[in-house]
């Protein structure tokens, strides 16, 4: 049976609105920046993954007699069983004789930990109240005034103060940084749903008698998407800056667990003499930012394609 | 200013082919398109939707998006072939040969200059006039277009002024170097029915002065009667026929313009039997609705949006409410449907008083009242399925999803599409279509009141007649009372057993159809169906032949 149409001139408005887009995944591999920063991204954490198999030796393992070495020297390891082991230092060793390489490398597990789970944390519960907020009308000016009271706080200065509230440690430092992110999620998620809660298909709804979270899980929450995968880049390579600059700071995760903050605040005594014990995290670090922030472009110009425009 | 040669067309295409993107649904936008206007002539090109109108004006304007490249044929201005003219020359002739003016006032001015800034910047960059003599003839200009109070006018920004004021603003700007050619592009569109009636005759009676002619872009047939000397009927990119106005709508010869112009409503009210008797199905008792009120920080400035409303829709029958944007019918209906909530007043379905209902009492009362809106573009969730649109509905209230998909099968055939699409997503329907999915969302939820709210305004003139009909046969065989929102007087006078007229939160008059439209008491619905486009002339029905 074929589709009773109303005539001519409908059937080729329709043929026309038939004609698609290209498959989403189709046009995001097209995309420059999505690949390069897409790929950069699964080479960190591939790295972060595998970081025992990369010639790596323990990253907290303390070694007086190699203290300071600048990269490329070769050192003696004495390992426990009593062998002794030859291997050259690709970064170097710092002051207390921990082979930067393996730490450097070992770090990338932290970063990209704090990146995602702060990501994750804080999208859903900043969609949960943006959606509520930007619902519920008498909701709406409580929950935006204390959003509105934390975003008067700088973010970093606001994870110093949590911090500090807490013992030092992995789930403090994401809690930390999840609390300032929070506002920006709420927000964004929140213009969008004043947009949507206005559209036709809402009202249609409500009116056949759609209980509110079912209106809100099927017709607002997908129209949030794209611009909250967009944001989460951004707050991932937020995240793993300000857990770099707590740790930098010495109030982050105690300084035995290798992340690269932890790397850049030990060799900043002796940055003048052996800056390649900064040199070598800030690469990873800048390398690790930049790539998800141009997984973030390419995501916003892909799915979001009038903002690209307007930018 | 150069005087225009009467002996020769202003506007001459010859051939015009205009090239659509590949991957479009057809190659051209427009097709071998020919057509001439002569000054002191008005020719309108009318066609519906996606029918290449529009772009044949860009084409004369050279205002075309590099995508849509003239790929062959002749325009010419005054003699002169424009089709491929470089961009000096184009800006040396807009304004000065040939202008235009756009459906949409406030997005064609700029929203931070002064209306007379905007007009002065032609003037100062076609001609060498000192700044004195300039303002005095935009005054003059202004003062042409029948505009109170010019210097105010000079210096207001668009936004101080209506949309008629600054549609005038427009024309003003458009004719102020005299040109030959004026292009309106569905000038009136936006307007209210009594606006269009006055920028209608301004553009006539300037047209008259001046001696220009003028392409005239439209859908509506109304328009076409009042205003065309020619009328050019285009289809999919190509003109299928052209001629006098009178002779192409008494005795159209192609069988697409006998039927376009067939689907036009008759502002006579049809014959319609009554159901004398019909249970009372939705009453309103001086129904309500202030907007604003003043917040914390704000003056209070309310508005009566609805004032008092009363009106009685009976089982089988159809209530219309007609008015021009503002007039409060909108909000009738939406504070019916309960979409937004009354200020006092009663909504009386059956026994049941709905207007001040707490939601959690509402919702069981949902399904009674059932809503179809205007726009088939934002009615439907575009990432679901329609058929999950529809059965959403009887789901909430307890129908299994076996059962709701059965019957959204039915549905689809009661509106003519074909069952087997209810997996597919809205945007592989047409608008005509996607109003029908619309509709079968309201009927499955067996309300007992439909209302359309504007139901047909966004759809081409056939498409209209289609879904006027189908609504119409549905009311018939369901018993349904329906209420139907609209500003179009024909389709009120077509379906509506009775009608109110609301004019700015009241209803100022209401009876049956024919007392209204034929013997109309009250000041407000006479100059309503006076300003009614067209009113004058009985649209033939013809043979689709």
């Amino acid at each position: 049976m074929t589709v009773v149409l109303d005539n001519e001139v409908d059937a080729a408005a329709a043929r026309a609105a038939a004609v698609a887009r290209p498959n989403i995944w189709v046009r995001l591999l097209r995309h420059n920046s999505v690949l390069i920063g897409g790929a950069t991204m699964l080479i960190m954490i591939l790295i972060g993954i595998c970081a025992p198999l990369l010639g790596t030796i323990s990253p907290e393992r303390i070694d007086p007699t190699t203290r300071n070495k600048r990269p490329g020297v070769e050192i003696t390891v004495r390992q426990d069983d009593g062998s002794t082991l030859q291997r050259t230092v690709l970064m170097g060793t710092d002051s207390l004789g921990r082979d930067i390489y393996s730490r450097v490398m070992y770090g990338t597990r932290v970063s990209l930990i704090v990146g995602f789970s702060v990501a994750a944390l804080s999208i859903a519960i900043g969609v949960l109240i943006g959606l509520l907020s930007g619902y519920i009308r008498w909701l709406d000016g409580i929950v935006m005034r204390i959003m509105d009271g934390l975003m008067a706080i700088p973010g970093i200065l606001l994870a110093i103060g949590l911090v500090s509230l807490f013992r030092a440690g992995l789930g403090t430092v994401i809690f930390a940084i999840v609390v300032p992110e929070i506002p920006r999620v709420v927000r964004l998620v929140r213009s969008v749903v004043l947009t949507i809660r206005e559209e036709p298909y809402v009202e249609a709804a409500i009116s056949v008698g759609t209980p509110l979270h079912k209106i809100l899980w099927r017709h607002v929450m997908p129209n949030t998407v794209a611009p909250v995968i967009v944001q989460g880049t951004f707050i991932c390579a937020q995240a793993v800056l300000a857990e770099a600059a707590l740790s930098f700071l010495g109030i982050g995760i105690p300084t035995e667990t290798p992340t690269w903050g932890n790397i850049m605040a030990e060799g900043r005594q002796f940055f003048r003499v052996y800056p390649h014990n900064i040199f070598f995290p800030a690469i990873f670090l800048t390398i690790t930012v930049l790539a998800v922030n141009m997984l973030g472009d390419g995501l916003r110009d892909t799915l979001d394609p009038k903002m690209s425009k307007r930018v | 200013m150069a005087v225009i040669n009467p002996n020769r067309p202003v506007l001459d295409v010859r051939n015009l082919t205009i090239a659509l993107p590949t991957g479009g649904d057809r190659p051209h936008a427009v097709e071998k398109v020919s057509f001439t206007v002569s000054p002191g002539e008005i020719v309108c090109l009318v066609g519906e939707s996606g029918s290449g109108k529009s772009v044949i004006a860009q084409a004369v304007m050279g205002l075309l998006p590099r995508t849509l490249p003239v790929t062959g044929g002749e325009i010419f201005l005054e003699g002169e072939n424009i089709a491929n003219a470089d961009e000096d020359r184009l800006r040396e002739l807009r304004c000065v040969r040939m202008s235009m003016i756009f459906q949409e006032p406030m997005t064609a001015l700029n929203p931070v200059m002064t209306c007379g800034d905007q007009i002065d910047e032609v003037l100062r960059t076609h001609t060498q006039l000192d700044p004195q003599k300039r303002k005095q003839k935009i005054i003059g200009v202004f003062e042409q277009v029948s505009m109170p109070d010019p210097p105010r006018i000079y210096d207001s920004y668009p936004h101080q002024l209506s949309g008629g004021q600054r549609q005038r603003v427009m024309i003003a700007m458009a004719l102020v170097l005299e040109p030959a050619l004026l292009i309106a592009d569905e000038p009136t569109t936006a307007l209210d029915v009594t606006t269009q009636a006055q920028i209608l005759e301004l553009i006539k009676e300037m047209q008259r002065q001046e001696g220009m002619g003028v392409l005239f872009i439209t859908h509506d047939f109304g328009v076409v009667c009042d205003i065309a000397h020619r009328v050019a009927v285009l289809r999919l990119g190509e003109l299928v026929e052209a001629g006098p106005t009178r002779e192409i709508l008494s005795r159209p010869r192609h069988p697409y313009s006998r039927m376009l112009i067939s689907s036009v409503p008759s502002m006579l009210p049809a014959q319609r039997t009554r159901h004398e008797g019909a249970r009372m199905v939705l009453r309103t008792e001086k129904l309500t609705k202030v907007y604003g009120g003043g917040g914390m920080f704000q003056k209070a400035h309310s508005v009566r949006a609805a004032d008092n409303v009363n009106i009685v829709v009976r089982q089988g029958e159809a209530l219309g409410i007609v008015g021009e944007s503002g007039s409060g019918k909108s909000t009738v209906a939406r504070c019916i449907a309960r979409l937004i909530d009354p200020t006092e007043g009663r909504v009386r379905l059956g026994e049941d008083d709905v207007a001040l209902m707490p939601q959690r009492l509402l919702r069981k009362h949902r399904r009674r009242i059932q809503i179809v809106f205007q726009d088939p573009y934002r009615s439907l969730n575009p990432r679901r399925t329609v058929g999950e649109s529809i059965i959403e509905g009887p789901m909430n209230f307890g129908a299994s999803h076996a059962e709701a998909l059965k019957r959204a099968r039915t549905l689809m055939e009661t509106v003519r599409l074909d069952p087997d699409s209810l997996d597919r997503y809205p945007h592989q329907f047409s608008g005509g279509q996607r109003q029908r999915i619309c509709i079968a969302r309201a009927l499955a939820m067996e309300p007992e009141v439909l209302i359309a709210d504007e139901a047909v305004s966004a759809l081409d003139v056939s498409v209209q007649a289609q879904v006027l009909k189908l609504l119409d046969e549905i009311r018939e065989r369901m018993r349904l009372a329906m209420l139907f929102i609209t500003h179009d007087l024909r389709v009120a006078a077509q379906v509506c057993d009775e009608v109110a007229v609301m004019e700015k939160g009241k209803v100022v008059e209401y009876g049956p159809v024919a007392d209204v439209f034929l013997r109309p008491s009250h000041a407000y619905t006479q100059a309503l169906l006076a300003a009614a486009p067209g009113r004058d002339w009985e649209f033939g029905k013809f043979a689709a032949a």
